[in-house]
């Protein structure tokens, strides 16, 4: 069960990462990757701890990676991994598509038997 | 004809998709209310689904199993928020252990299925979208939790080729 490259695990990490509006804001802001985690904290109405929780959620995911410059861990995201979404939503539309074409056969068949 | 619009919003996970039949919407309402009907178009031709408990009432369940190549078993079930035969039906969907139970920190998705009479056919609107156990809890727990039935899960749907 993939999705594309992805596991099962990966696609729960994914989309538990995502279906937060903190964490795809920190997505946002961290493309540059030149943020650190104590910088994007000054961001939100939260605590520091609460902050470093999203993006070690966002880490768990593969959305970001962390690099440590001095005293600081940068984050960064990973373009790639963030792509990883439209994939999964693609292959739901491949799903629906496929199943409304048997749902259309399902149909038709009725309709010559009765 | 079948698939006439297809729109996915990546900010909020949610894949709509709208599909007309040429058939009168009684029938359409049928592939979902008969569970014999149900699995013959679930799963994809790779893994057939196998509808066991098929209790279409608000609060009621689904469950299913579908049926790999190699013979591997994925359950799933649904969870019924609402229903309106022949016209909606809004369920959330998950996966299960192989004892049928509800799999723990696994995220569920929502779905919502509308059919309104259509130029002679049945117009069907499916919505569906992604999110986590968790994340349904807080809203749940904030009273929000009407609107996000309207949202649903699907996660079993990536198991298509």
């Amino acid at each position: 069960m993939v999705v594309g490259e992805l596991t099962d695990e990966a696609v729960d990490h994914l989309f538990h990462a995502l279906a937060d509006a903190t964490r795809r804001d920190i997505l946002r802001r961290s493309v540059g990757g030149e943020l650190s985690v104590s910088r994007l904290a000054e961001a939100y109405p939260v605590s520091f701890a609460a902050v470093q929780k999203h993006v070690a959620v966002l880490e768990r995911a593969g959305l970001v990676t962390k690099e440590r410059r001095g005293r600081e861990q940068l984050v960064r995201t990973d373009p790639e991994a963030v792509g990883g979404v439209r994939p999964a939503l693609d292959q739901l539309e491949i799903a629906w598509r496929g199943r409304v074409d048997r749902m259309s056969d399902l149909l038709a068949t009725g309709a010559q038997d009765g | 004809m079948s698939v006439t619009d297809v729109d996915k919003d990546f900010d909020n996970l949610t894949l709509t998709l709208v599909a007309e039949f040429d058939a009168p919407i009684e029938r359409v309402w049928q592939l979902w209310a008969d569970p014999r009907k149900l699995e013959r178009w679930w799963g994809p031709p790779s893994h057939p689904a196998t509808v066991e408990k098929h209790d279409l009432t608000p609060g009621g369940e689904v469950t299913y199993f579908m049926t790999g190549p190699a013979g591997e078993r994925s359950r799933g079930w649904w969870r019924i928020a609402s229903v309106d035969p022949p016209r909606s039906l809004e369920f959330t969907d998950g996966f299960a252990d192989q004892d049928g139970a509800p799999l723990a920190g696994v995220p569920t998705t929502a779905v919502r299925v509308a059919l309104t009479e259509h130029d002679g056919g049945t117009r069907m609107v499916v919505r569906s979208i992604f999110g986590s156990r968790e994340h349904m809890e807080r809203l749940d727990s904030m009273g929000a939790m009407e609107v996000f039935q309207q949202t649903v899960g699907q996660m079993d749907a990536l198991l298509a080729d």
